[in-house]
């Protein structure tokens, strides 16, 4: 067998609810670390990690069903997540300059 | 080649749990790093090409050198971060594990739903993908470049330096704050 084949039926070898089940483990861990760290930077990490998690998981529905329309999706959640990176490290380098710290509980001035 | 699943999988879960525990930013972006590709290697056994394509281009080299970069700029490779209380330190781990519990136990029952078409391996390679991203999806794909744009915008307004927007932020600091930064 070669190993163009090998690779395609991967997703018939491996069973879907271990794909299922790492993209929780992923996904706890972001949730726990956002609560965790008090440092900006750390939570914007811990929310890329979650959107990676939904990522892989949408990826490996898409490929068990045989439908390239959740890959498009994960294309898409990709472009979302790139804006949204940008935009929260200029918000980051906005509190840094203007608070001069990172840390979230810098932060708490909205809450009246 | 369900062993390269599992091994991959350990890569990513361990490299996920350093990104939460280490001490240094740098650290943690470097284990980010290495999360990434990892899950870009799941999308190669999945036979997604296009995905592991585009991943590798934009999470680990655009994303995490955006990181790399601002932890340069801002001079935030520092390992002075205030820890949170234990109390809550210990809590946010237990409610990371009983969400990961309750999630597991909602797919308890397995999942049944067979799958919904003929298997096919080539569903992710350039052509299939790009085929449904410029007929089904046409719309959605440019409205985003507007996304895109809007974003670009939004970042240089907040990034850039407004002395008005200093000075008002100074005046409401507290005095205390004011001592500490004179």
């Amino acid at each position: 067998m070669t190993m163009g084949a090998d690779i395609i039926t991967a997703i018939r070898v491996v069973p879907l609810e271990h794909y299922v089940v790492l993209s929780l483990l992923l996904f706890c861990i972001g949730v726990a670390g956002v609560i965790f760290r008090r440092n900006t930077i750390i939570i914007l990490m811990c929310l890329e990690m979650m959107l990676n998690s939904v990522n892989l998981l949408l990826a490996a529905f898409s490929a068990h069903h045989s439908d390239p329309r959740g890959q498009v999706f994960v294309f898409f959640i990709m472009l979302v997540a790139a804006a949204e990176v940008t935009v929260g490290l200029s918000i980051l380098v906005m509190m840094k300059r203007n608070v001069d710290s990172v840390d979230v509980n810098q932060l708490n001035r909205l809450k009246g | 080649m369900k062993e390269l699943f599992y091994i991959i999988a350990a890569i990513s879960v361990i490299s996920a749990v350093l990104v939460v525990s280490a001490r240094s930013p740098i650290n943690s972006v470097i284990a980010l790093v290495v999360c990434f590709l990892s899950i870009a290697g799941h999308y190669v056994l999945l036979n997604a090409q296009f995905l592991a394509m585009v991943h590798v281009i934009v999470y680990t080299g655009a994303i995490m050198v955006l990181f790399l970069n601002i932890i340069m700029y801002m001079n935030l490779n520092k390992a002075s971060e205030p820890r949170k209380a234990l109390l809550t330190r210990v809590s946010a781990v237990v409610a990371g594990g009983i969400l990961f519990l309750t999630l597991l136990g909602a797919i308890g029952q397995g999942l049944t739903a067979p799958p919904a078409n003929e298997f096919d391996g080539s569903i992710g390679l350039v052509r299939s993908v790009g085929t449904v991203l410029f007929t089904d999806f046409l719309l959605p794909f440019e409205v985003s470049s507007v996304l895109f744009l809007s974003a670009m915008v939004g970042v240089v307004m907040l990034a850039k330096k407004d002395k008005v927007t200093k000075e008002v932020a100074t005046a409401d600091l507290s005095p205390a704050e004011m001592e500490r930064r004179s």
